[in-house]
């Protein structure tokens, strides 16, 4: 008797599936999740867990987290990073310690896989939500980082 | 009111003075010609029209399915995209493989649309409002829906192309299995009619609509036509024949320009077609609910068309909800469960007109 049964269970989850994608219909007016976006590109804003580009945070007193530990380069699949560092003298301990120069960072050549983001130890380096990222000149895609004069934050170690 | 009516009187005595013009002018065999073929472009203009509007609706369907906008940039609310696209698609090079089989190729979107614009011929779209009145109605429109798939056979053969190939050969099995359920769904509702003729089942429908008169055997007849109905026109979930993610484009690989635009409106009319059988089969043709405008027959048009399009809008609500079927489980579907309900269906069918337990007011 799974006959009867079957068309008895077939219609009602075929049912089932018109009236959620009916809620959605009936919804649609006000839960329009297309973005028109050139003409709304003043308010869109890309959520949280958009990979734009890579980016190095600074905070007021221009000092970055990077300690130039360099495992993002390392990580980095395709060579979208390299960094240019040194060992300089701390003055207040007086030892010697590794420190970045420039973090380069190659937009056009990153795949945004994120591995060195996973990487960084010191949650130095992060995603930005920017697009627009198109360039008349390749050149402009080579990005520094670290600002210019931006010293390690104190007390980040890894 | 009156004035209206004055307008629709106004509106039949233009058909009625060009008719008699016609006559006075011309012998009367090349005056009725001429009627002939006034009429059928007015069909054909009407209805090319209506297709690329219902193109546009289903986007627009789509679109609200899937909490998108849809169409929005040609003309108000996207209202001229189709439009633009029919235009696009008018300029486009007629592009073909060498080793098509050139005859058959550029005959096969021709059979297909004008299969799919002759069935239109014998809808009645209010009283008086219907351009071929036949006594064998139903049965015509049986045969010219399954001739269409010739059509579709011919373009998928005729373009020598695997793809196109296997597209077609489904869309014959899907066509003959499918066709079985449409005819005996529609004959269940023939026992309470007694006739063919359209004409004569909207006349029947005055003492309720076929729907409510059969009661359940013809609420089960209404689902089983529906789904074949689905299936006939190709459209998802049964659309293996143009299966997108398997065979290109399937049938239609091939086409390109206008011919593709004659077979993408042709789907679209046979989509119209079914819900408009449906709709007078079951749903009373033109007549109103419970005769609320019996007085104005020309709200006629408007109930028809009204009833028609909320089919229509029930097929693209099938066609964004489920997702397409195997061809085995295509056939299982036919033969396995609608053809043997169908039978028993008729069967309860015919008791019930016999013991008179049809529901009439």
């Amino acid at each position: 008797m799974s006959y009867f049964s079957d068309i008895y269970k077939g219609i009602k989850t075929l049912l089932t599936g018109m009236s959620v994608t009916g809620k959605y219909f009936l919804h649609s007016r006000k839960g329009t999740i297309t973005q028109q976006y050139p003409d709304n590109r003043e308010t869109l804003k890309m959520f949280d867990r958009f990979r734009g580009e890579v980016v190095m945070p600074h905070d007021e007193k221009n000092e970055h987290r990077c300690t130039g530990c360099q495992k993002c380069e390392i990580a980095c699949p395709n060579g979208s990073i390299e960094i240019i560092w040194d060992r300089k003298v701390n003055p207040e301990t007086g030892k010697k310690k590794k420190e970045i120069d420039q973090h380069i960072y190659h937009l056009g050549l990153c795949t945004m896989c994120g591995l060195c983001i996973e990487a960084c130890p010191t949650d130095a380096i992060v995603w930005a939500q920017n697009y627009e990222n198109s360039v008349y000149d390749r050149a402009a895609l080579t990005k520094v980082l670290n600002q210019p004069g931006s010293k390690l934050m104190p007390g980040v170690e890894d | 009111m009156t004035d209206k009516i004055n307008t629709m009187y106004i509106a039949l005595s233009i058909t009625k003075n060009i008719h008699d013009w016609l006559f006075s002018v011309m012998p009367e065999g090349a005056a009725s010609i001429v009627e002939m073929v006034l009429i059928a472009l007015v069909y054909l203009a009407v209805f090319a029209v209506a297709g690329l509007y219902l193109v546009l609706l289903e986007r627009k369907v789509a679109a609200w399915f899937q909490l998108r906008i849809g169409p929005n940039r040609v003309g108000f609310w996207g209202l001229l995209q189709t439009m633009a696209d029919a235009l696009k698609l008018v300029s486009k090079e007629l592009t073909g493989t060498v080793k098509a089989d050139k005859f058959l190729y550029n005959l096969a979107p021709y059979f297909v649309i004008v299969s799919s614009l002759m069935a239109l011929a014998v809808f009645p779209f209010t009283k008086e409002f219907q351009a071929f009145d036949i006594n064998i109605g139903i049965f015509f429109l049986i045969a010219i829906s399954s001739i269409g798939v010739i059509g579709i056979l011919l373009g998928g053969w005729a373009s020598n192309n695997k793809f196109a190939l296997i597209g077609a050969m489904r869309s014959g099995v899907q066509t003959i299995s499918y066709e079985l359920s449409v005819g005996l769904s529609l004959l269940t509702m023939i026992l309470i009619t007694g006739s063919l003729q359209l004409s004569e089942i909207v006349e029947v429908q005055k003492s309720g609509w076929l729907i409510v008169q059969g009661h359940i055997p013809a609420i089960i007849a209404f689902m089983i036509y529906m789904i074949a109905g689905t299936a006939e026109t190709n459209r998802a979930p049964f659309d293996m024949v143009e299966a997108e993610s398997e065979l290109g484009a399937g049938f239609h690989t091939e086409y390109s320009g206008m011919k593709f635009a004659y077979f993408f409106l042709a789907e679209f009319i046979n989509m119209f077609i079914i819900a408009a059988i449906a709709t007078t089969i079951f749903f009373g043709a033109w007549l109103s609910p419970f005769g609320i405008t019996e007085s104005i027959p020309w709200l006629g048009v408007f109930w028809f068309l009204g009833k028609t399009l909320v089919l229509v809008f029930l097929m693209m609500w099938f066609r964004w909800t489920f997702p397409r079927l195997r061809i085995d489980q295509l056939l299982t579907l036919e033969w396995k469960y609608l053809l043997p309900i169908n039978l028993i269906n008729i069967v309860i069918m015919a008791i019930i007109v016999w013991l008179k337990l049809t529901i009439q007011f």
